[in-house]
Parts: C-alpha cells; sequence; structure tokens
C-alpha cells in the first residue's frame, strides 16, 4: 500500500475549458512521482471548515513536477475551486486507491468516457505504449466536449449537436470495433453508463475495468461511507481503497 | 520548561489527551502505515458487535454545513474476527488501544467485554450505548437511564479494565446519565456520540441518505458537545473524554476547560489524518506560553 501524504501545492495554472470543465496544474513534486493512472487525490478547495470536506478528483495527468486534475463545476465546492488562481496554495492528499492495470496482455485499448468521466484518461494513455488505443466519448451536447489529452477520439452528444446522437456506450457498440481477447476496456462515468457497460461486457466476456465514484468523506479506507456491492459475495466494497478502479465483474452497481 | 501532556482516566494514562475515536481509526491498521501511534494518547477501535454487521445500504455519508451526516450502521467485522484478526495486528502497533463495543442486548455487551477481557493489548472498554444509526440497540439503551444503569454494572463484573461509556447527546439530561454510570462502577463517561440529522433533495424530495437519518459530525456540533461536556462537569465528578467537532488544539483547550480530562478527535482525520500531531505541537505551545506544567491542571479551570 502506498503512503498518504499531504502536500500543500501551489497552483501553475486553472483553466476554464468549457462552461463547467476546467483544468487545474498545481506543483505538488512528491505525489506526482508517486502516483499512478486511476488513482487520485482529495481536495482540500478551502482553509475554512466550509466546504468541510475534501473532495477527491482523479489524477488527470502529470507534468514533470506538476499534477493535472480535469473537474467539472457542480456544486460548492467545485465553485469555490474554479475560483482559485495561479500561486494561490491547495493541500492535496494523495496518492489515492488503486489504479488502473495496464501491463496484462492486450493490443488494442478501448477508453470509454462519458461527460467528466474522461478525466483519468489522459495519464493512462501517457502510460500505455506500443497498443492500439481508441477514446469513444461522450458529453450533453458540442459545447461541453473535452478531449484534452485523449488520442484517436470517437463522440457522441445526447442532443447529436456533435458525432453521433446518443450516449459513449451507443457509440462504442455501434462502431464495429473488433472485440476479442486482446482488447482491453477502460471506463469511467455516471454509474448507469457504467451497469450498462458491465452488462454488455459479461455478455460477450470481454476485459474491462471501471473507475467508479460515490459519496465519501475520508478517501483511504477509514470512514466506510463509500461501499459498492461486491458481486462474489454479500459484501461490501470500498470505492476509496478497493476501488476506485474494479475489474467489471468485481462488483454490481 | 519541561511539559507533561500526560493524564489518568481511571486506571489508564495517556501519555498525552489526545486520543483517536471509534470510527475514525478503523482497526488502527489502516492509520498505523502512516501514523506513529505511539505519539498519540490511545485509538479507540470501530465498534465491534458479537455478529459482523454489514452495515446500511449507500449513500451511507453527505456533507452539510461545516458538519457532515453519516449513517455507515456500524459495519464492523465481528467479534471473532476481530479476535482473530485485528488483535494480533493491534498488538503490533505500540498503541494505547481502547476497544470500543457496541450491542443490541446487555447480554451481548457482557459476552464482547469478557471474550475481549484476556487481551494484554486492550486496555480499556467503550461502550458505545449511543449509535444513532442501527434500528436495534445502539440509541434506545443511550436513551434509557435503568439500561445504561444496567449495562455499567454488569460490565464492571466482567471486568478490571477501565471502562469508559459513550453518551448520547440526543437526550435532554445527560448529567444523569453520568451520575448512573458514577454509581455503577463505571471510570469515565466520553461525550458525545453525534446528533441525529437528516438531509433532504429538494428536487426528489427524497432523503440523501438511505437510511433516512444519520449522525451528526464535525465543527458544526461543537458548541453542543462542550455544552454537554460542561453539564457533566459541573455536576458528577467523573473523568470526561470531550469530542465533537474538534478541529484544532484551540478546540481541544476548549474542551479541558469546561471539564474533559482528555479528548477524542473524529471527523478531523478524515480531512487532515495527520491533525492528530499538529493538535499536540499546539498544546505544548499553549502550555508554555501560559506557565502550564501538567496539561491536566487544565481541566475543569473554566470562570464562571
Ligand atoms: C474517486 C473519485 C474521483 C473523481 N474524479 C473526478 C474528476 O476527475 N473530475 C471531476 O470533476 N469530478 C470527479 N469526482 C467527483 C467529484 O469529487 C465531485 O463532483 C465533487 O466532490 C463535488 O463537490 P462539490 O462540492 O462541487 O459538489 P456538492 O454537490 O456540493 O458536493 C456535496 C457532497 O457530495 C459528495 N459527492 C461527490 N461525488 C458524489 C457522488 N458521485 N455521489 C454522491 N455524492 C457525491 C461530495 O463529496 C460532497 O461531500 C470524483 C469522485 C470520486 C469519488
Ligand atoms: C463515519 C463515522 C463513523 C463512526 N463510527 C462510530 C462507531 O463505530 N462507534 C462509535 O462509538 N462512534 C462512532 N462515530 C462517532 C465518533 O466517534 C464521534 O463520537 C463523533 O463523530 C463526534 O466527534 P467528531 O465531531 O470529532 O467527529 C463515528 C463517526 C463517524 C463520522
Amino acid at each position: 500500500m502506498n503512503k498518504i501524504i499531504i502536500e500543500n501545492s501551489i497552483i501553475e495554472s486553472n483553466d476554464k475549458l468549457t462552461e463547467s470543465i476546467y483544468l487545474l496544474k498545481v506543483h505538488s513534486p512528491i505525489i506526482a512521482s508517486k502516483i499512478k493512472p486511476g488513482q487520485f487525490c482529495n481536495v482540500k478547495v478551502s482553509d475554512t471548515d466550509y466546504p468541510l470536506l475534501r473532495r477527491p478528483f482523479s489524477i488527470c495527468d502529470v507534468e514533470n513536477h506538476l499534477i493535472v486534475f480535469l473537474y467539472q463545476v457542480v456544486g460548492v465546492g467545485t465553485e469555490i475551486l474554479a475560483q482559485k488562481m495561479e500561486g494561490e496554495v491547495l493541500s492535496i492528499l494523495g496518492p489515492l486507491g488503486n489504479g488502473f492495470n495496464f501491463d496484462d496482455d492486450f493490443e488494442t485499448a478501448i477508453i470509454i468516457g462519458g461527460g467528466i468521466g474522461v478525466a483519468p484518461f489522459p495519464f493512462l494513455i501517457r502510460n500505455i505504449t506500443n497498443k492500439k488505443i481508441v477514446s469513444y466519448i461522450g458529453f450533453r451536447n458540442k459545447n461541453e466536449i473535452v478531449d484534452y489529452g485523449l488520442t484517436n477520439c470517437k463522440y457522441a452528444t445526447d442532443d447529436g449537436s456533435f458525432g453521433l446522437k446518443g450516449t459513449c456506450i451507443d457509440l462504442f457498440k455501434s462502431e464495429n470495433t473488433i472485440l476479442n481477447s486482446k482488447t482491453k476496456i477502460f471506463a469511467c462515468g455516471p454509474n448507469p453508463m457504467l451497469k450498462s457497460l458491465i452488462e454488455y461486457c459479461s455478455d460477450k466476456n470481454l476485459n474491462c475495468e471501471v473507475s467508479l465514484e460515490s459519496a465519501m468523506a475520508c478517501g483511504f479506507g477509514i470512514c466506510q461511507g463509500c461501499v459498492v456491492e461486491s458481486k462474489e459475495d454479500d459484501e461490501y466494497k470500498l470505492v476509496c481503497k478497493d476501488g476506485p478502479v474494479f475489474k467489471f465483474n468485481e462488483i454490481k452497481l | 520548561m519541561e511539559i507533561d501532556l500526560s493524564v489518568n482516566i481511571g486506571k489508564l494514562k495517556l501519555c498525552n489527551p489526545i486520543v483517536l475515536a471509534s470510527g475514525t481509526v478503523g482497526y488502527g491498521e489502516e492509520v498505523a502505515n502512516f501514523l506513529d501511534l505511539s505519539k498519540i494518547g490511545a485509538i479507540i477501535t470501530k465498534s465491534i458487535s458479537l455478529k459482523p454487521r454489514r452495515g446500511n445500504s449507500p449513500q451511507r455519508i453527505v456533507e452539510t454545513s461545516s458538519g457532515m451526516l453519516n449513517a455507515i450502521g456500524l459495519a464492523n467485522v465481528g467479534l471473532d474476527e476481530f479476535v482473530k484478526t485485528k488483535i494480533p495486528i493491534l498488538e503490533k502497533l505500540n498503541s494505547n488501544v481502547i476497544c470500543n463495543i457496541a450491542a443490541s442486548s446487555i447480554e451481548e455487551y457482557v459476552e464482547c467485554t469478557k471474550a475481549l477481557n484476556e487481551f494484554e493489548i486492550i486496555k480499556a472498554f467503550e461502550i458505545n450505548v449511543s449509535c444513532p444509526n442501527v434500528k436495534e440497540g445502539g440509541l434506545i439503551f443511550g436513551n434509557d437511564l435503568t439500561a445504561v444503569g444496567k449495562i455499567t454494572s454488569e460490565i464492571r463484573v466482567a471486568t478490571n479494565k477501565t471502562i469508559i461509556i459513550k453518551l448520547s447527546p440526543n437526550n435532554s439530561n445527560i448529567a444523569e446519565f453520568a451520575k448512573v454510570v458514577k454509581q455503577e462502577g463505571g471510570d469515565a463517561v466520553s461525550a458525545i456520540n453525534t446528533l441525529i440529522g437528516t438531509a433532504f433533495d429538494i428536487y426528489t424530495k427524497k432523503p440523501i441518505l438511505k437510511n433516512i437519518t444519520g449522525g451528526l459530525s464535525g465543527p458544526a456540533i461543537k458548541p453542543v458537545a462542550l455544552a454537554k461536556v460542561l453539564e457533566i462537569s459541573r455536576s458528577v465528578d467523573i473523568p470526561i473524554i470531550g469530542l465533537g467537532g474538534i478541529m484544532n488544539w484551540k478546540d481541544v483547550v476548549e474542551f479541558m476547560i469546561v471539564g474533559a480530562s482528555a479528548v477524542q478527535i473524529g471527523t478531523v482525520n478524515f480531512i487532515n489524518p495527520f491533525a492528530a500531531y499538529e493538535i499536540i505541537d499546539g498544546l505544548i505551545k499553549y502550555c508554555k506560553n501560559n506557565s502550564i506544567i501538567n496539561i491536566s491542571q487544565l481541566t475543569g479551570t473554566y470562570q464562571i
């Protein structure tokens, strides 16, 4: 298990990419040297007791001493984060959770990202070498599309304003990608999307890993808040410590 | 000037007054990887029940104004597994271990205490009569003076170790409960457990927690906790471990002034897992600046 640390990190940049999505880069040399694709950090967005808890964000990329997050403004914490300026300091706890397994034997990596679910993939893609990569990404509409750091993208939008009309799962199924035992799928997005993907992968016997989200307090396995049902037994698994990346057949959504 | 941070709770001596609260340090092993537990007064393990508990269905956690609601539902590995796999790990941690027990009957409290009593590593028992998140047991006892008295006296028979009864703030006469604990041979009380609260989604009109209600913790509850500690300390002569919303050393000093001999920190561990260290450093500075040689001198020094 990796040792968690808190790094007080100076903001390098915090840029608005779309109406609601931002790209944040901070100086965190220690976390940058340790963190793996699919892991996450827990960020304190204020110095006060409000909001109280840290906010979890996937590692989006690492550039030397910088760690990069891609986040969507959805509530009070991310609203505060979006106001942060270059030079300000953020307290960052990490690295947390277990990342993607990308050392196993596959030839094609299929990336599936729904909305802000694209966040963990730039760092994963950077770390997958000598393999074919295809990215299927879906957003609500054309203005919300973010393909930062992705390769070989195919697009879907809910309203059809760009690419296929439908979800990234519809898109993935509609393309006649060659799926076999040498294909590995990496997916992240809203639970209903992952649920339908998990069913599809079970049917077709495909190798797939999904990255989950859940409300959580600590992020390191103590509070027991972020449970997800295990497929193998009646027990719960913790998204923060057993995940956030799970094999598709480990969990029940 | 050498500052003595040590305090006594019954027969239990702590190297400093900072105790990590039940439910916020797991069974110790989860935090031992990044904390040197020998530097911290004591740790209290997650509530153990006779049988394993899976806990409540998610969503289990929601943040509220300067606080959080949890409805974990006492998820724990159960007595047998605790003895088999957790105690051997606790034995290696070089920590003062207080074992927290939750139960749904008086017999169950006694059975757990008896089974755990032989383990040297367990220095004291904290009896949770106040968990708001389970249907049976828990708070039903916490609101019943006779039951709390009976639990205390029967556990007293089962162990010579320090007994701490963890009291609920969800009643109007906490001092009466502390009185009963003292009468029946309890060594100390801890106050407070979480306050019952809830939160609703205004669009779906559904409760955010699957359990509907949860236990409120964090800075939002500190004023309530302080008032409860003060209430006990003004009417009962029993050591109090104060807790509820402590975020920093100043909060600790405040709890000690109103009557706490030691304190527990809970929710803050989620935000800053190194908070205990920072608090201990802060207490040393405070003592130095205020010519306090033994921090225990601070307890109950309120000027009212
Ligand atoms: C492992 C992990 C990785 C994540 N990675 C990213 C990322 O890379 N980019 C990104 O934009 N977002 C990511 N999220 C989601 C992000 O953490 C939330 O959007 C953020 O916490 C919302 O905070 P807020 O204060 O703006 O919203 P609010 O709605 O005000 O937050 C209120 C509370 O809801 C909790 N909460 C957060 N997520 C959920 C959820 N899925 N279900 C229920 N409650 C939740 C928060 O912890 C907070 O306590 C990730 C979440 C997890 C668990
Ligand atoms: C996630 C969570 C789990 C908890 N689990 C337990 C428990 O198992 N047993 C117990 O006696 N108290 C439990 N508590 C209560 C805490 O020990 C403490 O009484 C309470 O949180 C108030 O202190 P705080 O404001 O410092 O967190 C839990 C609290 C939280 C937030």
